[in-house]
């Protein structure tokens, strides 16, 4: 299964394929693209991705939360491209028998993707282009 | 098992090489103008060696000293890791998923 997607992300379909009989709660996170950030306007967001390490990387990140609040189960998908103000641009579902672990490992996975997982985007503003953390990492 | 009496160290004038692929991606690939180059460097060669040359060769990573993350076969490494023969070296600009 690929965790990298260049179209747009469906909800249910992620959801579906965590939902198991045993599971009572289901948490759910997506990342969407704002007009905003900084204090300047937003039009659109470009994500690369060094896909196949992306891939690697993301695989890592859901085994070691799975193994962490076990019996969650995890589905995640990213998407690459050009995305508009309000598309979405990452979707997490987690489904476990109670809630609290279905909410940590939810956060723990959007956390441990921004960290360490080779995507980067590049922002259109009405100022122009520029790729996110680049100017502050010098 | 190998017969090492025939192995005479090579000369110094001749260094022995490696071939590594540097891939490229998002403002290293807009820096560069490509998404991959093909280089053969000097055995013994470190990754930010291959960083400083990219620094010497585009004016705009001048200010960056330090190299980005260092990936080699997929992996996250030390800067000062030494590249092997098929190495695929990549340079991880801060990254912003999500």
């Amino acid at each position: 299964m690929s965790y990298l997607t260049d179209e747009a992300i469906d909800y249910g379909n992620l959801i579906s394929t965590v939902m198991r009989e045993s599971d009572g709660a289901l948490a759910f996170f997506a990342g969407v693209v704002r007009d905003h950030h900084d204090g300047h306007s937003v039009q659109s967001i470009f994500y690369d991705a060094y896909r196949e390490m992306a891939e690697k990387e993301i695989e890592a990140v859901v085994q070691e939360v799975r193994r962490r609040y076990r019996p969650v189960s995890i589905a995640v998908v990213h998407r690459l491209g050009l995305l508009r103000v309000g598309e979405t641009s990452i979707a997490i579902a987690c489904a476990s028998p109670h809630r609290a672990e279905a909410f940590a490992a939810c956060r723990e996975v959007i956390d441990e993707i921004k960290n360490r997982v080779p995507i980067w985007k590049k922002e259109k503003s009405p100022q122009g282009e520029e790729w996110v953390g680049w100017q502050k990492s010098v | 098992m190998e017969n090492m009496t025939h192995k005479a160290p090579a000369p110094a004038s001749e260094k022995s090489t490696v071939t590594v692929r540097l891939l490229l991606f998002a403002v290293l690939r807009d820096i560069a103008g490509c998404d991959e180059r093909l280089l053969t460097i000097d055995e013994g060669t470190r990754a930010q060696d291959v960083w400083n040359s990219l620094r010497l060769a585009h004016p705009e990573l001048q200010p960056y000293v330090t190299p980005p993350l260092t990936a080699v076969n997929m992996s996250y490494v030390p800067s000062d890791t030494v590249l092997r023969e098929g190495d695929e070296l990549a340079f991880i600009p801060p990254v912003a998923g999500g």
